[in-house]
């Protein structure tokens, strides 16, 4: 987008006040993470700058506290368990949802997507009915299905956007070959719809890991994930370990962006969609 | 075979079954199995999503606490029509259910029901049933207007025949700042007593949108600006909008925590530039709430409105300025109108979201900055009242199904997308 060479000096003037605008806009967008990631390596318990000097004492903290490490413990144990859970329920149905013969397919997807628009309050406070009539409060299953309740539409979006476009008379030429339906689905349809597979599943891994609402709702102490320690750690009194912490979760999510977008390129290209 | 002579028009299959229900009978195999598929994970929604919803909605009209603990009460109450006092056998109905309370010790969880209706009615109805237990006989009505006078009121009463039934509208009305009096009539719950959630949904709605116009108003210009770089530079851009959207929701409101503080570094930085002489109140108030707000919802606002700006051609905007259109009116003419269902499809996830926020405003909001989520969340954790919990529940989901209908009508639910 380069300035025409008719422009007028007007437009001129706007075309670099406009770049000018999204640059603040993108500065807005970064400065956040930015300016925390340094402060977890500030020698003394303030959050300003100029830091007095460097040290490693909040990430020291971070890995030999005891309640650090139950958070981070329980939140990779319920995230793995919805992971597992979510992806396996999410791809089976966005398959069943990409069949051209499905009877009430909008009503179906907007069920299943529903657990990602409703407010987290709603579901909390739901659950926390329904966990206490069946027994299912403070307990590690129970946080688990309601994590992969929250977890299953993005799996199914993904999955779902992964198989549109998908050439079915692969599947045809398949069983015309002789192929049993699962040996079909795992040598034909997976490796296809792998990336997508794998999206849906790192999507299904962030929500349960970034999730902290019904866990407030759900868990006890003991259940305590990583959110919910900071969540109650901002609250109370905030320690410079939650800047380490954060700045942790934020290199995991730079981890994780940059997977699914590998993943998503190679989806493309084996799809054949050029970008 | 005798098929082709008796039936010439229908056409059969070899087994003889005609084509048309054969058809039919493996459409029907193939609905089924599609079905199969879905079965899994739609159980599991309704099992762990639907139905624990639905029975919170029920919990906002469910009733249960008088009329299971004054049942006799219940019954003699149904002959009264509201005029006057009651007459002696529904005293000594009450006398008998309240002395039973007394001896269950749920007396307590009777006053705490009433004390919502009619506050201040708790320590009175703890103490009626404990001295009713001591006496002996009636007449019933002389001895309870001694023990308290309420019950010589006809409103106490008229309170008490509507809450022993088993459904109440109570909740519901309370959630719209309403209440039934003594005649049934609705009247208006002032502030001063307790009406405070149509000022909460108010604040909602405009909390809501002010962070919606604020995320399309940033988001705007930067879509532009992506959508029309080149795809190398648009990418490398983008990651600076994907990765706040990737971070934990919690790691970017801390972040926001620490910028905003008092003694933190936006303060800081505003002093040290001689913009301010003493540090800003930016935490804990209105203003920090919808910045934080903004940031966490502007990557849902772009991506739409960058996917459909991606799709215009840019020679629709050249053929305007070749026939004579100055740059504004090319841009306001011919490019706006066609990003229209990018910032519908944006600005409404957007709003659907905003309108269930609870962490953010709890950690960078102040008292006054608090949506609907946080009551919803007060009455379960603080209050211990459920139903005025589900009640306020039923108002943000109808809100947030309406809204979500709207969407997939107006974008379409398969066009929800992610990064």
């Amino acid at each position: 987008m380069a300035v025409a060479p008719y422009a007028t000096p007007i437009e001129r003037a706007w075309h670099y006040i406009f770049r000018a605008i999204c640059a603040l806009v993108l500065l807005f967008l970064i400065a956040p993470i930015l300016v925390i990631m340094p402060l977890s390596f500030n020698s003394e318990p303030y959050f300003t700058y100029p830091l007095p000097a460097f040290s490693l004492r909040w990430y020291e903290d971070f890995f030999t506290s005891d309640r650090w490490q139950i958070a981070l413990k329980n939140s990779i144990f319920v995230a793995c368990a919805t992971t597992a859970l979510a992806t396996a329920l999410g791809t089976v149905a966005a398959l069943g949802l990409s069949r051209a013969n499905l009877p009430l397919r909008g009503l179906i997807m907007g069920l299943l997507i529903s657990p990602m628009v409703v407010p987290v309050v709603i579901t909390a406070v739901g659950l926390y009915f329904f966990y206490s009539s069946v027994g299912l409060n403070n307990s590690y299953i129970g946080l688990i299905l309601a994590h992969t309740a929250l977890a299953t539409p993005f799996v199914v979006i993904t999955v779902t956007a992964t198989l549109t476009g998908f050439d079915t008379s692969l599947m045809r030429a398949s069983a015309s070959l002789g192929a049993p339906p699962a040996t079909t689905f795992f040598k034909v349809i997976m490796p296809l719809i792998l990336p997508g597979v794998i999206s849906g599943a790192l999507f299904a891994f962030v929500t349960s890991f970034d999730e902290v609402v019904v866990v407030l709702f759900l868990a006890s102490p003991e259940q305590r994930t990583l959110p919910k320690q900071m969540f109650s750690g901002i609250r109370e009194q905030i320690s410079p370990t939650i800047t380490a912490a954060a700045t942790l979760l934020i290199l995991f999510s730079v981890i994780m962006l940059t997977t699914v977008e590998l993943l998503r390129r190679r989806s493309e290209r084996l799809r054949g969609i050029r970008g | 075979m005798t098929t082709a002579i008796t039936a010439p028009t229908i056409v059969r299959t070899a087994d003889g079954v005609p084509l048309k229900a054969k058809l039919q009978r493996v459409e029907r195999v193939r609905r089924l199995r599609a079905f199969a598929l879905v079965a899994p994970l739609l159980l599991f929604i309704v099992v762990t999503f639907v139905v624990p919803i639905t029975t919170m909605l029920y919990r906002s009209v469910d009733n249960p606490e008088l009329a299971a603990n004054l049942p006799r009460t219940a019954v003699a109450l149904k002959g009264w029509h509201g005029q006057g006092l009651p007459d002696e056998a529904v005293f000594a109905a009450l006398a008998a259910d309240l002395a039973e309370a007394h001896a269950n010790k749920t007396a307590a969880l009777i006053g705490k029901r009433l004390n919502y209706e009619i506050p201040g009615t708790r320590s009175k109805i703890i103490a009626t049933a404990r001295k009713i237990a001591e006496v002996e006989q009636g007449p019933y009505k002389d001895v309870l207007v001694k023990i308290d006078p309420t019950w010589a009121a006809r409103e106490t009463w008229a309170v008490l025949a509507r809450t022993v039934r088993p459904v109440t509208s109570f909740y519901l009305l309370s959630a719209i700042d309403m209440r039934l009096d003594a005649d049934n009539q609705l009247t208006r719950i002032p502030s001063s007593d307790g009406g405070i959630f149509l000022g909460v949904f108010w604040r909602t709605l405009v909390i809501s949108v002010t962070v919606t116009s604020a995320t399309l108003v940033l988001a705007f210009p930067l879509a532009y600006l992506l959508a029309s770089l080149p795809t190398r530079m648009s990418n490398l851009l983008m990651i600076l909008v994907l990765l706040p959207f990737w971070t934990a929701l919690l790691v970017r409101t801390t972040a926001w925590v620490v910028l905003l503080q008092t003694e933190g570094v936006v303060n800081d930085a505003l002093l040290w530039l001689g913009v301010v002489d003493k540090p800003l109140q930016l935490i804990f108030s209105r203003f920090g709430t919808i910045v934080a707000m903004t940031h966490i919802q502007l990557p849902f606002t772009l991506l739409p409105i960058y996917s459909v700006m991606k799709t215009i051609s840019p020679s629709h905007v050249r053929a305007a300025r070749s026939l004579g259109a100055g740059p504004f009116y090319a841009f306001w003419r011919v490019y706006f109108p066609q990003t229209v269902p990018g910032i519908a499809a944006g600005c409404l996830l957007t709003f659907i979201l905003a309108l269930g926020y609870y962490i953010t405003p709890a950690l960078v909001g102040g008292p006054t900055d608090q949506m609907i989520s946080y009551f919803a969340a007060y009455y379960i954790s603080e209050e211990l009242n459920w139903g005025m919990a589900s009640a306020l529940g039923v108002v943000l989901l109808t809100a947030t199904i309406l809204l979500f209908l709207l969407y997939s009508r107006l974008v379409g639910i398969d066009k929800v997308k992610l990064g």
